[in-house]
């Protein structure tokens, strides 16, 4: 064979088309997709009151959280507003036993997975560095040294690829089971990211990149990541990769579902672009106002994610008015509850930290943890003689 | 998760029954069938580097592994050490046992976030929830005649980063047991394989473990100084204690086998009883382990010793060429001027 001809084991794939997915427009009506449509018009009201309860109660928290930085509550926040509909668009159409690797700013996702306000503030507190455990809620804990997580998420892959191969799936695992690989505009840039692609690729492993290009890494606007569509990028590994809009929580379950389905039924790794924005600051610490244009947020502020959505609720006579004070009353219940909990949370002992370096005994760990018993207690005996 | 240690019988196949349990083999054939047997006890355990299946690694340390357990648990790489190490991670978050081989010591900074801001840390930022038993197999040092970055011990690197356990195994015997144990291990381990020694022989007893991979080891009793090192430098210590009992000095060697955790009583517990010591390994002794080691052993037997500890080791600059790796490498006179330089001090009772 020529070594010209030796395209048998690649898969071609056609560059995403650079306009997003939408299926509610900005105004708040709905538009046909001759693809997509059909995965959100059965959907019972149930469902789609959902979507919009999750939203809306994860921004309150947010909210609340950003002001309990404020006040010295917390030792940083990382806001996620404006980015409610990519979060619950795309783990609303996973299942809850499918793996997910986040990156730092996946509240929205966390919460709707059942990780508590105390769990979460964890990290933020800076009481503990991660708060639940990742076995529970099959979500693993913050990753906040950007893109280390997709090469996770791709191991824990090859894990049900070998689980599948070998009949040694755990009990309680699915066969079919998808990965999601969080990661914003920013983190495409890194080289875990590029390498956990390779990987996905080459070994077809079952994994969901779910990009949310938020348009600013920091103060680093997307066109210095990348100066094409970031789901061009799939079609260099040699998988699907499709833009959705991210403030669009219809049209980001609709494309989650659709690929999560390829997946599922053994079609290798995709890639989704949930093109979204940032309306708040990266974190506490920053100030947008100097890298960005008031105009530039307010353009976005009117492409909002909940109101475009409660928008066609309301006027589709999914929810009434009733309904929607009801989840607000339901949002303001939890932001009092993460305040209460936030204030009562405290560190960590050092002692538990000591024993967590690793799983069985260090010699060096064990005698500087003796020998800090030792210290601190002299003090005691010199308040006692006091 | 089984240890696979106490299942060594179970692990061998009628095949190798044939094999006694006591063996000569080369060093990286132990370490061979270190991981062959324990492929062969736990299913959970995979292999994952850059051409170990068909080629049998670069130095044919995995050679017939992937014919006889498979192209699913001896998995061929791409060529990026990041991948495998951050793969291993989420393999060992499922439960599997991964064991890395890095081609090379000088490729393994690709993969130094991954083991020093995840792989390391994991365990403690999950307060215990999550385990990575992920092994490192590592071949460093020099003395091979090969071009940069091939011949460098980064042992310092990772010794500083706590979550991390290390072990440097210097003789066909240790290595076998010592690479059981570092996969038995709930926690990562980094096995410095000394590369240079790959071809030497020795006895491998496969039914009677070594001692325990995490302590450090009196290879040579001695009564007038005290020679501890590491890896591939081990062998060069026994030939200097025996060029210096020909010149009428009594020299103990300790080999220090695991760098984290570091049993600094055993070779403190030495250099108390010969009052003098020097630390030799072939990373450059700016910064090096061998500081550690020092400090530490000052700290314990300071009133005992009769000379300061003193280091031998590579130089401050990159691992030079290797046409001239003969003057940079610790050898049996660099070990030797260093015990004279130790006589020199005042003696016995010192202080």
């Amino acid at each position: 064979m020529s070594p010209m001809r030796d395209v048998d084991h690649m898969n071609d794939f056609q560059l995403a088309d650079p306009v997003p997915v939408q299926l509610l427009r900005e105004d708040g009506t709905l538009s046909e997709h001759p693809q997509f449509s059909s995965y959100v018009e059965d959907l019972e009201d149930e469902v789609l009151r959902e979507l919009y309860r999750h939203m809306v109660v994860e921004r309150r928290f947010d909210a609340e959280a950003t002001s309990l930085q404020r006040q010295g509550q917390l030792a940083l926040w990382v806001p996620a507003l404006g980015q409610e509909a990519a979060q619950i668009g795309v783990i609303a159409a996973l299942r809850s036993s499918d793996r997910v690797f986040p990156t730092y700013r996946e509240h929205a996702m966390a919460l709707y997975r059942g990780i508590s306000p105390e769990e979460l503030m964890g990290t933020f507190r800076a009481t503990r560095h991660s708060g639940w455990d990742p076995h529970t809620y099959d979500f693993n804990g913050y990753s906040v040294v950007l893109a280390t997580q997709t090469l996770h998420a791709a191991g824990w892959a090859m894990g049900i690829t070998q689980d599948v191969a070998t009949g040694s799936l755990p009990e309680g695992r699915a066969a079919d089971e998808v990965v999601l690989a969080c990661l914003g505009d920013g983190a495409t840039s890194q080289g875990d990211a590029h390498e956990s692609m390779v990987f996905a690729s080459s070994y077809q492993l079952p994994v969901l990149y779910f990009i949310q290009n938020n348009h600013w890494a920091i103060s680093v606007p997307q066109k210095t990541q990348s100066r094409t569509p970031l789901a061009h990028r799939a079609a260099g590994y040699g998988f699907e990769g499709i833009r959705v809009d991210g403030n669009d929580v219809l049209a980001t379950y609709a494309v989650s579902r659709y690929m999560t389905e390829q997946i599922r039924a053994g079609g290798g790794p995709k890639l989704v672009e949930a093109v979204t924005y940032r309306m708040g600051a990266h974190t506490t610490a920053d100030d947008p106002t100097k890298y960005r244009s008031r105009e530039e947020l307010e353009e976005w502020k009117s492409r909002d994610p909940i109101s475009r959505y409660r928008s066609w609720l309301l006027t589709g006579s999914k929810v009434d008015q009733e309904y929607v004070d009801q989840v607000d009353q339901e949002a303001a219940d939890l932001a009092s509850d993460l305040r209460t909990a936030v204030l009562a949370m405290e560190p960590m002992d050092l002692e538990r930290v000591f024993d967590t370096v690793y799983a069985e005994p260090h010699r060096q760990v064990e005698v500087e943890k003796s020998w800090l018993k030792d210290y601190e207690a002299g003090f005691a005996e010199e308040v006692d003689h006091e | 998760m089984s240890s696979g240690i106490s299942d060594a019988k179970a692990a061998t196949t009628p095949q190798e029954d044939s094999v006694p349990a006591v063996t000569t083999l080369p060093l990286a054939k132990a370490i061979n069938r270190a991981l062959s047997d324990e492929l062969a006890a736990e299913p959970k355990t995979l292999l994952m580097g850059e051409d170990i299946g068909a080629l049998g690694g670069v130095f044919r340390v995995t050679d017939g592994l992937q014919a006889r357990f498979g192209t699913d648990r001896v998995i061929d790489s791409p060529l990026a050490e990041s991948g495998i190490i951050g793969t291993c991670i989420g393999l060992a978050m499922r439960g599997y046992r991964p064991v890395a081989e890095i081609q090379f010591d000088g490729f393994v900074f690709p993969a130094f976030n991954q083991i020093t801001t995840q792989l390391a840390k994991i365990h403690n930022r999950t307060d215990g929830a999550v385990t990575v038993p992920v092994t490192i197999r590592l071949p460093y040092g020099g003395h091979i005649g090969s071009i940069e970055h091939h011949s460098e011990s980064p042992e310092a690197l990772f010794a500083h980063t706590a979550g991390l356990r290390i072990l440097a195994p210097s003789s066909p015997h240790d290595a076998y047991w010592m690479t059981r144990q570092a996969i038995a291990s709930a926690d990562p381990v980094i096995v410095l394989e000394p590369k240079r020694r790959y071809w030497l022989k020795g006895e491998v007893d496969l039914q009677n473990p070594a001692p325990d991979a995490f302590t450090a080891q009196v290879l040579r009793e001695g009564t007038e100084a005290t020679l501890a090192t590491y890896g591939p430098l081990v062998p060069v210590a026994l030939a200097a204690a025996e060029v210096a009992a020909d010149q009428g000095r009594s020299v103990e060697v300790v080999d220090v086998r695991s760098i984290s955790p570091l049993d600094d009583e055993t070779i403190a517990r030495s250099a108390a009883k010969t009052q003098r010591l020097v630390v030799a390994h072939e990373a450059p002794t700016f910064g090096g382990f061998g500081a550690e080691i020092a400090a530490r052993v000052s700290e314990r037997a300071y009133h005992r010793l009769a000379a300061p500890v003193l280091r031998v080791g590579g130089f401050h600059m990159p691992y030079p060429p290797s046409g001239q790796e003969h003057r940079y490498l610790p050898n049996i006179d660099r070990m030797l001027e260093a015990l004279e330089r130790s006589f020199a001090y005042a003696t016995a009772g010192g202080r």
